[in-house]
């Protein structure tokens, strides 16, 4: 396992902090992004079908 | 058949609602491979060595910080000019995505930074453009929460963007107008042998297309939720008074 890995993974040498860091941060901050967008949305529909469906009964 | 049309939020909707999967499954792929390809595949540099790696996030990043807020100017134009509501719901959607960009630009280059240059920060032209790009986000997502009459804060975060359109230039040729400060000329060029390397050059267009895709993927589903949520405060308003 450690051979595979050892293969597939780049010897980053003294630069693993930098290059790792670099790409944990970015990830990091679009999954944020992203989570944050995506429940906001399914947040504010859910609100309107409801609404929406609360004046059609009323109707 | 007019391109006005998709102004109208009902059209807006219907046209991007089937979109948005192909758009989020486009950006999934091309955000593996490129990051992929640059990070497992891509040699070290000559002279940076291993942190060349960094190059397929902070450029892509940065690229998508200064045309998010392009994007938000033609948007605002087309608010002040036209004053379709959904141009300006589309530049508030974006501004978060555009400041996000711009951290991720500010803190890669920062980390990048340290190694190559000895420092996390200097005040370089292009650094310091950035910054106050960023400062202009800000800004501009403070003040659409600030005003509660949707109209003017449309008008007024609208201007903020014109003047904010002058760092957003200035960052992505501040390296052109002063050679003086750290950052290095740009990495992308249409000239073959000023731009990087080839085995940087073809993961990096794979990258930018992940971030592209993933910024207009963000845009148009906060964008539908903008929409939403004016509307939803629309039934509340009309709840209320009946």
């Amino acid at each position: 396992m450690s051979a595979i890995l050892a293969a597939i993974v780049p010897d980053l040498d003294r630069y693993a902090g930098t290059v790792l860091g670099a790409y944990a941060v970015t990830l990091a901050l679009i999954a944020v992004l992203v989570g944050a967008s995506w429940s906001r949305s399914v947040r504010v529909r859910r609100a309107l079908e409801r609404l929406e469906a609360a004046r059609r009964e009323k109707r | 058949m007019s391109l006005w049309r998709y102004a109208n939020p009902a059209e807006f909707m219907r046209l991007t609602g089937p979109m948005l999967p192909v758009l989020w499954a486009l950006t999934a792929v091309c955000l593996v491979v490129g990051l992929g390809w640059g990070f497992f595949l891509t040699p070290d540099d000559y002279q940076q060595g291993a942190t060349v790696k960094v190059l397929f996030v902070h450029v892509p990043a940065a690229l998508m910080a200064i045309n998010a807020w392009l994007m938000m100017l033609v948007a605002s134009l087309v608010w002040f000019v036209r004053r379709h509501h959904v141009s300006a719901l589309a530049a508030r959607a974006a501004a978060p995505v555009g400041a996000t960009m711009t951290v991720i630009a500010l803190v890669t280059g920062a980390i990048w930074g340290e190694p190559m240059w000895g420092t996390w920060w200097a005040w370089d032209p292009r650094l310091t453009s950035f910054f106050i790009l960023f400062l202009f986000y800000l800004g501009y997502i403070a003040l659409w929460s600030a005003v509660e009459d949707p109209d003017t804060a449309a008008d007024l975060t609208a201007v903020l963007c014109l003047v904010g359109s002058v760092f957003a230039l200035l960052s992505r040729y501040a390296v052109f107008f002063w050679s003086q400060g750290l950052h290095q000329g740009p990495s992308l060029s249409m000239d073959a042998a000023s731009h990087v390397d080839t085995a940087f050059y073809r993961p990096l267009l794979v990258a930018i297309a992940g971030f592209v895709l993933l910024f207009v993927s963000l845009v148009l589903t906060r964008t539908r939720t903008e929409i939403r949520l004016r509307r939803l405060r629309a039934l509340q308003a009309l709840e209320a008074r009946a």
